[in-house]
């Protein structure tokens, strides 16, 4: 198939299926951008959303662009983009027109309470695989749960966890590389 | 022209709108407030209706608003000035972590990145299992531990967590589980 349709259509599938915003989309993207395509490494969805948190837009749509533009350049960053916005634009549109009360059915809450539950768990399973990706010691671990600790507890922009942390992991490795200098 | 106005708004809450998803909320609030397109319980309205469909929340409401002071048209334009800003951006440092791979300063940030990133997930995370598995506000009104608890949703996410981590169910696609949910919600009243 087409790089660009291909990438169109699974990210309008992943877009399609992501119910409750970025963070939902990870097990999504995992299953179909990591581990049926290998268009990314676990490592790269990663770094693609601790970069989604600082910059402007929506996580879905600037991971979207970052791998769209990974596999195919800037038009495949926007292609895939357009691919993740188009299901939405879709569907909103249909219930603009039609469904004036669309929430406020009973079936339909009914099934996103069954929906969300499932969101939870999928998401957890995802930080789990993060977890055993991200945490390779005792620095990493510590900043793990610091900025874990740090957003449940203190309503602080996560833009300043990022911007910390990734002060605190050059800090690091410089005085590790320092210290292992002065051993030899 | 209203049109063009509109899409200038939603361009400008797409630039500075920074962490996603919700972060949106208060330009989209601010944007109905100064332009009368639609109400806080319009808004409120779509963060309902974007909870029960898939999608990010600012790209339904740009669609919404387009669509209701545009037409199908409107709807389109809005959503892309909506996610233009993010794709330049997203492009421009696309190309500066191509220029700078390998260099052992950026590796050395990502390193902690990598870590708070699963942090902030984590969180997230945290956060949906609040409002999915506990019922905040019946505890609030009643005080009464018991109200907290929503033993329905607790069970099935007890089953979801022991069957995705089955040999021959986990590699499942994701919306296999999502459906299935959906269909016991549906037959459990899980709302109610």
């Amino acid at each position: 198939m087409n790089t660009y349709l291909d990438l169109f259509l699974t990210f309008a599938r992943i877009g399609g299926l992501t119910f409750g915003g970025g963070y939902a989309m990870l097990p999504m993207l995992q299953k179909e951008v990591v581990e049926s395509r290998h268009w990314a490494t676990e490592e790269e969805l990663m770094d693609y959303y601790a970069i989604g948190q600082c910059t402007p837009g929506i996580i879905a749509v600037n991971t979207a662009t970052f791998v769209g533009r990974k596999v195919k350049g800037d038009l495949g960053g926007i292609v895939a983009t357009l691919g993740v916005v188009a299901p939405s634009l879709v569907i909103i549109t249909v219930i603009a027109a039609f469904l004036q009360n669309f929430a406020e059915y009973a079936v339909v809450k009914d099934a996103f309470a069954g929906i969300r539950v499932c969101v939870c768990v999928l998401i957890l399973n995802a930080v789990i695989k993060l977890w055993k990706k991200s945490v390779v010691d005792k620095p990493t671990l510590v900043i793990c749960l610091a900025v874990l600790i740090g957003s449940v507890f203190l309503d602080l922009s996560p833009i300043l966890f990022v911007v910390l942390a990734g002060i605190a992991g050059a800090v690091i490795k410089s005085v590790q590389a320092k210290n292992s200098q002065n051993t030899k | 022209m209203q049109l063009l106005q509109m899409m200038w708004e939603f361009f400008k809450a797409g630039l500075f709108a920074v962490g996603g998803g919700l972060a949106t909320l208060p330009f989209l609030q601010d944007i109905g407030l100064r332009t009368g397109w639609y109400t806080n319980e319009d808004l409120a309205n779509m963060v309902a209706v974007s909870e029960s469909t898939p999608g990010p929340i600012g790209v339904n409401m740009a669609t919404y608003v387009g669509f209701h002071t545009a037409g199908i048209l409107g709807g389109v334009l809005t959503t892309l000035a909506l996610i233009t800003p993010s794709i330049v951006v997203i492009l421009l440092i696309s190309r500066f972590l191509e220029h700078f791979k390998g260099n052992r300063m950026v590796d050395n940030v990502f390193y902690g990145l990598r870590p708070a990133s699963t942090g902030l997930i984590a969180a997230a995370c945290f956060g949906v299992m609040q409002i999915a598995l506990f019922n905040q506000e019946a505890f609030a009104a009643s005080g009464n531990l018991r109200d907290l608890i929503q033993p329905k949703a607790l069970i099935l996410a007890g089953v979801l967590l022991i069957v995705t981590h089955k040999k021959d169910l986990k590699d499942l696609h994701p919306i296999v589980f999502l459906a299935s949910s959906a269909v016991v919600g549906i037959m459990f009243h899980l709302a109610a």
